[in-house]
């Protein structure tokens, strides 16, 4: 294809699915890799190393409104940044040896799950009282809500130090923030609220995407002419995305990028399946 | 330093990070585009010919400026890795530098694979 009708048109894909995913709570990087490969016809790894760095653009971009916000919880995040961060550099290494096929159909599956956990209901679970590992390692901490600071108990440490591990596998081997899983890991396992679990699952994804990029970058998988259109359409797209996030009728969009989601998941299982990647 | 201000640091540190890369790499793909005009692009097939950091010198121009804004972006989150080990150092909070260390050297290992 042309270089500037092709850059152009990824561009603008890119855009769309960027603003969709920050309007919608459901990232957009998600999304990009099936649409580059069973749309555009890009082979597998191009496309999870363009959506890899366009991960990263878009999840720096966002956790710096909410760090200074005080949302994050830095040392919730550090922490389990050696979770995320090993699980990262291990899921990249198996790329080499996991067949495209297999890739495709777990990429499936994960979209899959991310579609139908944006519908359940999150029903806060604040913890009276703490992990004695958390006590000692002080993950306790307050958030902002209106003028008061709320305080909170951190539980379960070990076990969302594991969730974290297979969080960030998923995110080396395809190339994904793996937000929702990161997110399950603190409001479920952790019992955090879950508007710190989500600011900082998003603090988290920029060092977690970081760590798999450099073997990304020795593989060959980040091809700079094709990653260019994705982290700038992704990045301006979800911009856009979050300006428009107070807007009134998210839900019904949110029902629609969902169907989306499941379609492409479900094409993406069929030609893993196939051989048709 | 007092948590809040480390808040307020980083939050800028990453936004810096981002805007320069974006800046990078736009202007690595104006001139891409504009040298590559009536060329074409086939990425059906994998070749991964864009290896580590030595590809800087091998490629094009406009493909190695764009790596570079790519280069700052993947640099971004490391950033603030070592800026939160310095800042829990001062704050003598050795459990954590412990952590941040760790953190540390994992993406220095990922990078230090690119490095050939």
């Amino acid at each position: 294809m042309h270089v500037l009708a092709f850059s152009v048109t990824v561009f603008a894909v890119s855009a769309l699915a960027g603003f969709l995913g920050s309007l919608t709570g459901l990232g957009g990087g998600v999304i990009i890799t099936p649409v580059l490969t069973l749309l555009l016809g890009v082979d597998l790894h191009y496309a999870m190393g363009a959506s890899l760095v366009s991960v990263i653009a878009t999840s720096s971009g966002a956790a710096s409104a909410y760090v200074k916000e005080g949302l994050s919880n830095i040392r919730v995040g550090m922490l389990l940044e050696i979770a995320t961060t090993l699980g990262a550099i291990a899921g990249a290494h198996l790329i080499r040896v996991v067949p495209v096929s297999a890739l495709a159909v777990i990429f499936g599956g994960v979209l899959l799950y991310s579609a139908w956990h944006s519908f359940q209901q999150h029903s806060e679970r604040p913890a009276t009282v703490s992990d004695p590992l958390a006590v000692r390692l002080r993950l306790d901490s307050t958030y902002p809500d209106g003028d008061r600071h709320v305080p909170y108990h951190v539980r379960r440490v070990k076990t969302g130090f594991g969730l974290m591990f297979g969080a960030g596998l998923l995110s080396g081997l395809l190339g994904i923030g793996s937000g929702a899983m990161k997110v399950i890991a603190m409001d479920q396992a952790m019992c955090i609220p879950f508007k710190v679990s989500t600011t900082t699952s998003n603090f988290m994804i920029g060092v977690t995407a970081a760590a798999s990029a450099g073997i990304y970058l020795s593989r060959g998988y980040i091809a700079p002419g094709l990653a260019m259109p994705v982290m700038l359409g992704v990045l301006a797209g979800s911009l856009g995305g979050a300006r428009h996030l107070m807007a009134a009728g998210i839900r019904p969009l949110r029902l629609v990028f969902s169907a989306v989601i499941g379609l492409l998941a479900v094409e993406m299982i069929y030609n893993g399946i196939s051989g048709g990647l | 330093m007092t948590d809040d201000r480390m808040d307020t640091i980083i939050g800028n540190l990453l936004r810096a990070g981002v805007a320069l890369s974006a800046a990078v790499v736009a202007a690595g793909g104006a001139w891409y585009l504009a040298a590559g005009g009536s060329g074409t692009v086939d990425y059906r097939r994998f070749r991964g010919e864009t290896r580590g950091l030595h590809s800087l010198v091998e490629l094009p121009g406009p493909q190695a400026l764009i790596l570079i804004g790519l280069l700052i972006l993947i640099a971004t989150p490391v950033a603030r890795v070592v800026f939160s080990l310095i800042a829990f150092a001062l704050e003598r909070d050795r459990a954590y530098v412990m952590v941040t260390a760790i953190v540390l050297i994992a993406l220095l290992y990922s990078i230090g694979t690119a490095w050939w």
